[in-house]
């Protein structure tokens, strides 16, 4: 595990997230979020975890960034104003940072470097989602649909 | 230096409070949300590095949470994001600060 590519990916995922959150317009957040979302990608890569980084890409790239996109086309474009940024919530952001900074870095047992590990493949995850995990997966196909209808019925028309 | 577990959840607890910040200090609806989207990344990715430094299992406990988690953030992101649209339809804005109609 390589540290240039770690530093260069957490700078990546950081800026683009910070840029999501304080860029004032809407569309400029969204896609600085997708930057964001890529680099969580490149991070379940670098752990190892490559069916977990495409199913972010898939799922978040292509999905829940296109939702986004599409919301902010439906909904009417609103410029915030300078008083819409509230620095209690920058105090309170920076204090819950330094206390879970504190939290891990007075956590000796947290540094440890990575071991050797068998390589994760789709076929095993498969055969655990079939085995081990079979009633979180119907529950999460449950949910799935729920959410479908759900989502459908309340941005349906209205009838008057 | 390699990489450690602490870098890790350095970079991750820096992710989830740039989140915290989106959903705590802007107006807008959809803002909000998607601060929700980066806090839940964030702790997917704690998941995944807990179970690449941690030992070894069978399953892989950690990276069936981060599946299970990024299937339901998709279902949240659809229904909140049809919230947002049904209350943009009602109150034309999506300006949380203007849904003041329950306060008395």
């Amino acid at each position: 595990m390589s540290s240039a590519a770690f530093l260069v990916i957490a700078v990546l995922t950081l800026a683009g997230a910070l840029a999501a959150a304080t860029l004032p317009k809407l569309i400029h957040a969204a896609l600085s979020l997708v930057v964001a979302f890529v680099g969580v990608a490149a991070f379940y890569f670098l752990l190892g975890a490559e069916f977990v980084g495409l199913v972010q890409v898939f799922v978040y790239v292509g999905a829940v960034a296109v939702l986004i996109v599409f919301t902010i086309l439906l909904t009417r474009r609103e410029e915030e104003s300078a008083r819409g940024f509230q620095w209690t919530g920058a105090v309170i952001a920076l204090a819950v940072f330094a206390a879970l900074l504190f939290a891990v870095l007075k956590t000796p047992s947290l540094s440890v470097a990575a071991g050797p590990i068998e390589a994760l493949t789709v076929k095993s995850i498969g055969q655990v989602l079939m085995t081990d995990y079979v009633w979180p997966l119907q529950c999460a196909g449950l949910v799935l649909t729920a959410a479908l209808v759900g989502a459908l019925i309340l941005v349906m028309e209205e009838k008057r | 230096m390699t990489p450690t577990l602490t870098t890790f959840l350095v970079v991750s607890a820096a992710l989830f409070c740039v989140g915290l910040l989106a959903a705590l200090s802007r107006r807008n609806a959809i803002f909000i949300l998607i601060g929700i989207e980066m806090m839940l990344a964030a702790a997917n990715l704690n998941f995944v590095a807990f179970w690449r430094f941690g030992h070894e299992s069978q399953p892989p406990t950690g990276v069936m949470i981060a599946i299970f988690a990024i299937a339901i953030a998709a279902a949240e992101a659809a229904v909140g994001l049809a919230l947002v649209i049904a209350v943009y339809r009602h109150y034309n804005t999506t300006n949380v600060t203007r849904l003041d109609r329950l306060k008395g």
